[in-house]
């Protein structure tokens, strides 16, 4: 029995999560104390909490991390694998980045949201507090390195959301979301954990490196053993699931159609980046033994993927069914940079993973801030017709709205053309030439209704002459998404070298701890 | 090893002639005498068919979700105070800290009026 069970390094690397839910169970408190007309006050508080949550990152990332060796934390569970202590956390630049990711997206979604609940008369403060637990549970997904841990983040995380998606207790659409959400999610959440439980068996741990040497002897003992395929397929499902890549997309348009806007925005980039940081660890660090049986089925995948989510949205008429499935189709793409690369012989396809995740923050949430703007007392605003004219009565922010469309199409000087290019790049270092012209045939399609949006605003008469109001949180919003979009455009490299620095590439001209000093 | 499962075999053995013999037994022994209460599934009153879309107060589900929640306190309790000895200084401080957190939301769903049965 160990005599100290949760360390100073255990604390330092837990010190984001620890301030988050204070910060989370603070807002339920004071919640109860503020009257109705106050509420803003739990948006400000919750900013505060990702204010110092994000100091603690950066302290972890300065302090301890500046030898650039990831940190190992125990969280009372240490475990010595052939000399070499394994724990329950890695925090590596990885889960920084991630973190970065989680806590920006967030911040982004409670700007967007103050205003928007106000006019949907459901402005609670469990709002905030459950956006800051869910945030608690996407950073045990990003740096959990053990099983256990990466589920109990998941399901901190979904179960969040779950509520989070059902927020407008009144609205039909929204309830009928969430309870699909939840029982799909539910679903999901149990095969996955099948998953784990056989890889539980065949391994006799739940640590991800345990599991990866485990299944190093199997696989090399017999590369066809069952146990070990139907252990990574059903992982493989429930990660697929969480992305919602094709054939596990089903959830994803209702869900994100009666979510609140600023919710959808939420889910589509943090919630989502959790999923990914997780399906990365899963896959690249426990489950890559078996890198050669899983190839073939994530090239299915990406491909199903690529193709419903490109075609399904090319007939929506709903804003946010639209950007619904062009998430899916940008998870397609996202697939292929895993497929081209494997971290070890080829690090540009999970670098532009990466890049994706951050710039896909950045324009999804910026197209999601001008859809929720929309909302008024009497007009939901998520119709394709509900943003026909806007250039006539907001211009400005019909402008914002077609950078971050085209920069969802991958127009090169706006920041969507980086992610893109370095999944099409690593492709191309790997010889998938297939799929690399299949993955930018693709991209045109995506023009298409991306334009359809941008005719509606620029071509066509306002259907009601009432103006656009933004609220200024909104603006901030706005002006952070769209600084984001044609910022990282611009000035691109920074942003590159961060990615970079997070998966360990040296960088020539840079130092180790590349993107802060 | 497939003589592990020997045991498991005996026991589904046993089962399969137990049962039926109890049952053979009790109906030869019993007085047989049947009359319609006697005859329904539950005999304490209650009508076991009802119309299915009856109607009762959504608060039943939150008193049971509660009621959970603060079972499972209990159930984490437990094994600590189990191993209190073990855990030492650490144990403590981590149920405390899990204890702060469930009053936490015990405050907030008192002040949200979910006790009130109104």
């Amino acid at each position: 029995m160990p005599t100290s069970f949760f360390t100073g390094t255990d604390y330092a690397l837990s010190l984001p999560m620890i301030l988050l839910s204070l910060f989370g169970l603070g807002v339920l408190i004071i919640d109860l104390m503020l009257p109705a007309e106050w509420k803003r006050w739990n948006a400000i508080t919750a900013l505060i909490g990702l204010g110092f949550s994000t100091a603690a990152v950066m302290r972890i990332q300065l302090g301890h991390f500046a030898d650039g060796r990831p940190l190992v934390g125990s969280f009372a569970y240490l475990s010595n694998v052939g000399g070499q202590v394994v724990g329950s956390v890695l925090m590596d630049g990885f889960s920084i980045y991630f973190f970065y990711l989680f806590l920006l997206g967030a911040a982004i979604a409670i700007l967007m949201s103050a205003h928007y609940l106000e006019i949907e008369h459901e402005h609670h403060g469990e709002f905030y507090a459950l956006i800051l637990f869910s945030v608690v549970g996407m950073m045990c997904m990003a740096s959990g390195y053990d099983l256990v841990l990466l589920f109990i983040g998941l399901e901190l995380m979904a179960i969040s959301t779950y509520v989070l998606v059902g927020f407008l207790r009144r609205d039909k659409r929204s309830n009928e979301a969430a309870l699909k959400y939840l029982l799909l999610g539910a679903f999901s959440s149990g095969i996955f954990a099948y998953g784990l439980s056989l890889l539980y068996g065949l391994s006799g741990s739940t640590n991800l490196q345990v599991i990866a040497q485990a299944l190093q002897r199997h696989y090399s003992a017999n590369p066809k053993d069952p146990i070990a395929i139907v252990a990574m397929i059903t992982t493989a499902t429930g990660l697929l699931f969480k992305v919602a890549a094709v054939p596990f997309h089903q959830w994803a348009p209702d869900a994100y159609e009666g979510a609140p806007t600023s919710v959808t925005g939420y889910m589509s980039v943090a919630v989502k980046s959790a999923a990914w940081a997780m399906l990365l660890r899963i896959f690249l660090w426990g489950l890559y033994p078996l890198r050669p049986v899983y190839l073939p089925l994530l090239v299915f995948v990406s491909v199903a993927t690529m193709t419903v989510g490109n075609f399904a949205a090319l007939s929506q008429n709903n804003l946010k069914r639209l950007l619904a499935y062009s998430s899916i189709s940008h998870v397609g793409y996202m697939l292929l940079g895993l497929i081209a690369s494997d971290n070890i012989t080829n690090k540009t396809g999970i670098q532009g993973i990466l890049v994706y995740l951050l710039v896909y923050t950045f324009m999804n949430l910026g197209a999601f801030a001008v859809v929720t703007s929309l909302r008024r007392r009497d007009i939901i605003g998520d119709e394709i017709d509900d943003i026909a004219g806007l250039y006539s009565k907001a211009p400005t922010e019909a402008v914002l709205m077609l950078l971050f469309l085209l920069s969802l199409a991958g127009i090169p000087p706006l920041a969507g053309f980086y992610g893109k290019y370095f999944i099409f790049l690593s492709l191309i270092q790997t010889q998938h030439y297939v799929l690399a012209s299949l993955a930018v045939l693709y991209a045109v399609l995506g023009l298409y209704y991306y334009m359809r949006i941008g005719s509606a605003m620029f071509m066509r008469p306002a259907t009601d002459p009432e103006p656009v109001a933004i609220s200024p949180g909104m603006q901030v919003a706005l002006a952070v998404t769209a600084i984001g979009t044609v910022g990282i455009g611009i000035l691109p490299e920074f942003f590159i070298r961060a990615a970079g620095w997070s998966l360990g590439i040296q960088q020539a001209g840079t130092s180790l701890l590349g993107f802060l000093r | 090893m497939p003589q592990n499962y020997v045991p498991i075999f005996l026991f589904v053995a046993v089962v399969a002639i137990a049962i039926p013999a109890t049952l053979m037994i009790g109906k030869l022994v019993r007085p047989n005498n049947p009359e319609k209460a006697k005859l329904m599934p539950y005999e304490c009153g209650i009508d076991p068919v009802d119309n299915a879309r009856g109607r009762y107060t959504v608060r039943f589900y939150i008193v049971a979700i509660l009621f959970v929640v603060f079972d499972v306190e209990t159930i984490f309790l437990f094994p600590w105070a189990v191993q209190y000895r073990a855990l030492g200084l650490f144990g403590l401080v981590e149920m405390l800290v899990f204890l702060a957190i469930l009053i936490v939301g015990y405050v907030w769903i008192w002040k949200k009026g979910a006790l009130e049965w109104v």
